[in-house]
């Protein structure tokens, strides 16, 4: 990590979250440096989808806080935060890129608008800058700038979640969650969005929270990796470390299902 | 009381029992208290089908005195269908005096206009409104659209003038312009053509809109700020008219083209009909037009 600076960007300390006597996750704590990639693998059921909730915001624990250090440098518990102070921080310094495009792009509008969103949702009310803004990110997630006035229901699969992570970073966030951002694609067109989530991850120094059950993905893309299991996360570390010595019973399984397809 | 409220097959004036009367009162008041601010209230089922104005006219019912004058426009006329049925329910269920005149109006209650005449202080614009959220559009949730409005998060409209100037070039919306009122929400004002959105900003009357099948009432109270959505470089511009009324030579007031004979022939005439006829009793006469002295006679 080239980030020099001592205090994480997210703390995750004990959270837990019950569904009636049913755990969703229990006493989960890392801490996530700025241009970190942690990638939270496991089965469904597992709570990690639970877990990505929580330190979105999306849900609120039973127990446990997230601390997120904003962009002036304060550290905040997000449960202090009012709902509007947390949405703005979701749409402003956070990106969230859903396995389902749908999810997370406005099918009606055009891809310009879809990206012009955050923009003017931030208060930019000049249509030349946001087009221009918007051809940049079109550009750079590699879709044809000339389909700028497209909808998303004309894109591809891989062209809409490439549209989805565009819309995102546009305001420049230094958190993105990402849930299975490449379930459900064919494999080539997998491969091709790994290539350009890696390469912007990497230029704009995010940091990123990704859930998925694919653990070829969690290579690819992460530093770090929590194993979850019935909620509770059973091993964690550097990624290689856990993926090539996996110290749980339950991991070496999960490894070699994977090595075995 | 008067006299032909208990004439009217024992209806209370203006229709409404005094009990919902207070209910739309206390919306409106709301409503003003919070200008743009889209209030709930328990509509009433009104002897007219939606869409003919039940909103407006649940309002109108609310606010209306023995003493007050009213006049109904209908797309800036006073001798529609609609206009001219809604005027006479009120003549009928409240024996309020009525006029065409816009200045001896106390009360206007409009379907998709604003007068020409400047309206005044003493006066009260009511409109009809079919669909009061803005944001519906892009939108459909209520949860959310509401949560949008609370935290003014109105990003969405420019998204919407954003798509407009994006497919046809500028901003295309002619009618239902959105506005911000009083520097905090984001209100439709009802399918006016935007060629009337300056008339509502700092305007001496106090602005009334009522959604009947939606159930809300909003509100732009006397001297409110009210400025039409746009984009820096893409300036909100009222609609400008090529030429001038062909009865009444104006050259300020919104036109509708009128077909004049079954062989295509049109021609553009106010809308707002007092306005024409005043005009063309003060002398003015457009190049279709005749002295209105012969006319009338
Ligand atoms: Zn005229």
């Amino acid at each position: 990590m080239t980030n020099l600076s001592a205090s994480p960007l997210l703390v995750a300390e004990g959270l837990s979250k019950f569904y009636g006597s049913r755990i969703g996750c229990r006493n989960v704590n890392f801490a996530l440096q700025p241009g970190e990639v942690l990638a939270i693998v496991g089965e469904s059921g597992s709570g990690k989808t639970t877990l990505l909730n929580l330190l979105s915001g999306q849900l609120a624990p039973n127990a446990g806080a997230v601390r997120y250090r904003m962009r002036d440098g304060e550290t905040k518990n997000l449960l202090d935060l009012s709902e509007a102070e947390r949405r703005f921080l979701a749409r402003t310094d956070w990106g969230f890129v859903h396995q389902d495009a749908r999810n997370g792009l406005r099918m009606g509008v055009s891809a310009g608008g879809n990206i012009g969103e955050r923009l003017m949702g931030v208060g930019d009310r000049h249509y030349g800058r946001i087009r221009e803004t918007a051809r940049g990110w079109l550009d750079r997630v590699e879709i044809d700038t000339s389909r700028i006035d497209d909808k998303p229901t004309q894109f591809s699969g891989g062209m809409r979640q490439r549209l989805q992570i565009a819309r995102n970073l546009v305001t420049h966030p230094r958190l993105v969650f990402m849930d299975e951002p490449t379930g459900g694609l064919d494999v080539s067109v997998q491969a091709r969005l790994l290539d350009l989530i890696r390469g912007l991850v990497a230029d704009l120094g995010l940091a990123v929270v990704l859930v998925t059950h694919d653990l070829a993905v969690a290579r690819l893309l992460s530093h770090r990796i929590l194993v979850m299991k019935d909620g509770h996360v059973i091993e964690a570390g550097l990624t290689d470390r856990v993926l090539d010595d996996p110290q749980e019973a339950y991991t070496q399984l999960l490894v070699s299902s994977v090595l075995a397809a | 009381m008067s006299r032909t409220a208990e004439n009217y097959r024992g209806y209370n004036f203006a229709y409404l029992d005094e009990q919902t009367k207070r209910m739309i009162r206390r919306a409106i008041l709301k409503a003003i208290a919070i200008p743009g601010y889209q209030v709930p209230f328990a509509s009433r089922e009104m002897p007219m089908p939606y869409g003919w104005g039940t909103g407006g006219v649940q309002v109108t019912a609310a606010i209306l005195g023995p003493s007050d004058v009213l006049k109904v426009i209908d797309q800036g006329a006073d001798d529609t269908t609609n206009a001219v049925s809604i005027r006479q329910f009120f003549e009928k269920t409240a024996g309020v005096e009525t006029t065409t005149e816009t200045e001896k109006a106390t009360v206007i209650q409009t379907r998709h206009r604003i007068p020409e005449a400047k309206l005044q202080g003493h006066q009260v614009l009511v409109y009809q409104v079919p669909i009061p959220e803005p944001l519906r559009f892009l939108e459909p949730r209520e949860t959310e659209t509401r949560t949008l409005h609370a935290l003014a998060e109105y990003g969405l409209m420019h998204v919407r003038l954003y798509e407009d100037i994006a497919q046809h070039g500028h901003i295309a919306k002619t009618y239902a312009y959105p506005v911000l009122v009083a520097d905090r929400y984001v209100m439709d004002p009802s399918p006016i053509p935007k060629f009337d959105n300056p008339k509502m900003d700092d305007c001496a009357a106090l602005q009334l809109f009522g959604a009947g099948r939606e159930k809300r009432i909003y509100a732009i109270p006397p001297y409110t700020k009210v400025v039409s959505l746009d984009f820096e470089d893409h300036p909100f511009e009222a609609t400008k008219f090529e030429q001038p009324c062909a009865l009444c030579g104006a050259t300020d007031s919104y036109l509708d083209e009128v077909i004049t004979d079954d062989q295509g022939g049109r021609m553009f005439v106010c809308s707002d009909t007092h306005h024409c006829e005043t005009r063309r009793c003060e002398g003015h006469v457009g190049h279709l037009g005749m002295p209105v002295t012969e006319a009338a006679e």
